[in-house]
């Protein structure tokens, strides 16, 4: 049996960096994952961890130096938001190509312009082919939970990716909800200890970092990272049972809410999978068959499981929490809607854009989104498929 | 021990080898190899570099020149890099996770197109954070990589590709900026200007300083370019000379605060001696032009002249004392 307590977001995350007791963190403030480096430096102050805690100038240096930190051999970590994560950009894809498994919290906010702090999911979306494994957490349970099993998918032989966790901004990262941490002991054996097979500091195998990779080689250096990250999947699942092992909190690709005998169904990410949950429920007591596909796993992208979970539906809204700007749809509409291609799955979808900027999204505003699919079964079908949810036009 | 180049070539095989692709007659390689011999034989160094010339001609997968463990990721962060790694080191260490005695030092290299300009920001932050560190600069002027653009490095009046001498600007028309007193002014225990010359002394006795000095340092190198500069690439080790018989780039060192100039020459040659062999400078030395020779010897002069005050008063103090 765990502990139970009371934790926002934030606080869950810099609890599991706690127990995880990296060896470097470096991090920049940026609101809302300001907190998680703010706890974390107090834990570092107090000498509960081993953590060389680095407060550089800026995004950019926070991923140069876990970067630099992970490559030397050391467990390396991070948080950021935004316009953080949008200055780390070129760091990002680097540490992914180098085969570097660092650990970031992302607490997701809108990334500018023009300003604004509140939550959207634009950074992550920003960065969806980076070759980055990102995990999306509806709550402060599941951030927490996803960052303890983080390092055992990240630093895996057979993956060695990076990793995010993602959180909403605000709505998750600031809200206090009761949580059940692992005890330190278990978290710290769980989690396990970090043993890289070559790494700057071994100074009796020198090795060579980030080389110019011209056409010879760099088409095969990306072929790798690709197979790495379809090995991910496996490796998640693995992780994941043993997990639920131990706390008994079942995670999987995706979670299907009452999708079972569902007709209709939303599929989202993060906080919004909470809300839609409730109006789940509420439908269901009206004799509605309505359900929920909340994505767990975004990088990899589970594309035959999810085009499975929604073969037997009527009609899909896809809730995209960032516009791709492309006219088309949003990523998380793209994906879904390709995959279900593939796998042959034709039924009605459509996109919302919804939430931008911090924007409300209230359960009549899911509601609403259920009316509209119960009106697509009815007519068998429509064309206007890329919709917003809750803007003045 | 006095200072034998012989000796130490005898007795410290170079940890930056052959076979590297930078051009010939450049001042680069000299200061890398120069640099890391300073280490001493049993200890093992990380190697962060910036992109850029350095970088793209050392180690193209799958070779490296470099015999330590070497880090590359982009051209503004090398600081950043090299940074996290000491970090990482200073954690391990300090958990029983690396060897007892094990000793391994952090040198960053960085152009001054990576240093003066877009990694100066990364720098600040790894030089005031206090890492155990040494940042090299090689500064050969501009962004050679890319193929010879102006860089805050560039000094006034120089044609390069993006300040071209045109029939209404001559050149660049921005004096170049000075990283060694910018990095003073971070206060760090060891800053020095060097370069290599003659017997290498004054480039190898400076790296051992900044290498087994604890804590941030900085060294700012000049390395001239035969491809930027336009000299004949048998003239390195002459224009290297040039600049410091000028006192176009003096050399000098700053230990806790006090200045050291560590060559004054005895007879200070006219700034048109390093001028007149190179390409760049070539629409200086038109009629009509004067005027831009003379400006940029006040330029040095003032400059030197500064530096010999400065010198004055940090040490002022404890000679009275």
């Amino acid at each position: 049996m765990g502990i139970r307590e009371r934790l926002s977001g934030n606080e869950a995350a810099a609890i599991a960096m706690k127990q995880i007791n990296p060896d470097v963190v470096a991090a920049f403030p940026i609101t809302p994952s300001t907190e998680i480096p703010q706890y974390f430096s107090t834990f570092v102050s107090n000498g509960q961890v081993d953590t060389e805690f680095v407060a550089v100038e800026s995004e950019h240096s926070a991923m140069t130096a876990c970067i630099g930190a992970e490559a030397a051999g050391a467990r390396a970590m991070t948080a950021t938001s935004a316009n953080g994560l949008s200055l780390m950009w070129e760091q990002i894809y680097i540490a992914s190509s180098l085969r570097l498994p660092i650990v970031m919290s992302l607490v997701n906010r809108a990334v500018s312009g023009p300003l604004n702090i509140h939550n959207d999911h634009s950074d992550a979306m920003g960065v969806r082919d980076s070759g980055w494994i990102m995990l999306f957490s509806e709550n402060n349970q599941e951030a927490y939970d996803n960052l303890l099993m983080a390092h055992r998918i990240a630093e895996h032989k057979d993956v060695l990716l990076p990793l995010m966790v993602c959180q909403d901004g605000f709505i998750t990262s600031h809200s206090i909800e009761n949580i059940e941490l692992l005890e330190d002991d278990k978290a710290k054996a769980f989690v396990g200890s970090y043993k890289p097979e070559h790494y700057l500091l071994n100074k009796d195998e020198p090795i060579a970092i980030g080389p110019l990779d011209l056409q010879a080689f760099l088409f095969e250096h990306k072929y790798q990272q690709a197979e790495a990250m379809r090995n991910a999947k496996k490796v998640i699942a693995e992780v994941s049972k043993e997990f639920e092992e131990l706390t008994g909190r079942k995670y999987s690709f995706f979670e299907e809410y009452k999708l079972d005998d569902a007709e209709i169904a939303i599929v989202c990410m993060n906080s919004t999978a909470g809300t839609t949950k409730y109006v789940v429920d509420q439908l269901r007591k009206n004799g509605i068959k309505a359900g929920l596909l909340k994505v767990r796993m975004f990088r990899p992208f589970p594309t035959e499981e999810i085009a499975k979970a929604l073969s037997n539906l009527k009609a899909v809204a896809v809730l995209d929490k960032a516009d791709s700007l492309n006219g088309a749809g949003g990523a998380l509409f793209e994906d879904i809607t390709s995959a279900m291609f593939v796998n042959k799955v034709q039924i009605p979808v459509v996109d919302y854009v919804y939430g931008i900027g911090g924007r409300d999204t209230t359960s009549n505003d899911i509601e609403s989104v259920y009316n509209d699919l119960i009106e697509i079964v009815k007519n068998g079908g429509t064309n206007d498929f890329y919709r917003y949810l809750g803007v003045r036009k | 021990m006095a200072y034998n180049l012989k000796e130490i070539i005898a007795t410290k095989p170079s940890r930056f080898t052959a076979g590297h692709r930078m051009c010939a007659g450049c001042g680069a390689p000299v200061v890398g190899r120069t640099v890391l011999r300073a280490l001493k034989n049993n200890d093992h160094a990380v190697v962060s570099c910036a992109t850029g010339c350095m970088e793209v001609s050392t180690f193209i997968y799958p070779y490296t020149s470099w015999t330590d463990s070497f880090v590359h990721t982009a051209f503004e962060c090398a600081a950043a890099n090299c940074a996290g790694a000491e970090a990482a080191y200073k954690s391990l260490k300090k958990q029983g996770k690396l060897p007892e005695d094990q000793h391994t030092k952090f040198i960053a290299f960085g152009g001054d197109g990576g240093t003066y300009d877009i990694g100066l920001q990364s720098l600040s932050g790894a030089m005031e954070r206090g890492h155990d560190m040494v940042y090299v600069c090689y500064d050969n002027g501009a962004y050679m990589n890319t193929g010879i653009q102006r860089s805050s490095a560039t000094p006034k009046f120089a044609d390069t590709t993006t300040s071209p001498a045109g029939k209404v600007i001559p050149g660049k028309m921005q004096s170049r900026k000075d990283l060694t007193q910018i990095m003073a002014g971070h206060h760090l225990p060891y800053v020095a200007q060097s370069i290599a010359v003659n017997n290498f002394k004054d480039l190898y006795e400076k790296s051992e300083k900044a290498i087994y000095t604890e804590g941030p340092a900085f060294l700012n190198v000049l390395a001239p370019c035969p491809r930027g500069w336009g000299y004949p690439t048998d003239m390195l080790m002459e224009i290297n000379k040039l600049a410091i018989e000028t006192c176009y780039w003096p050399l000098y060192e700053i230990v806790d605060g006090k200045y050291h100039i560590t060559y004054k020459p005895a007879n200070k040659k006219p700034i048109e001696e390093f001028l007149k062999p190179q390409r760049r400078f070539k629409h200086m030395f038109q009629p009509g032009n004067e005027w831009m020779i003379e400006e940029f010897q006040n330029e040095v002069d003032r400059r030197w002249q500064e530096l010999l005050d400065l010198e004055e008063i940090t040490n002022r103090s404890s000679e009275e004392g």
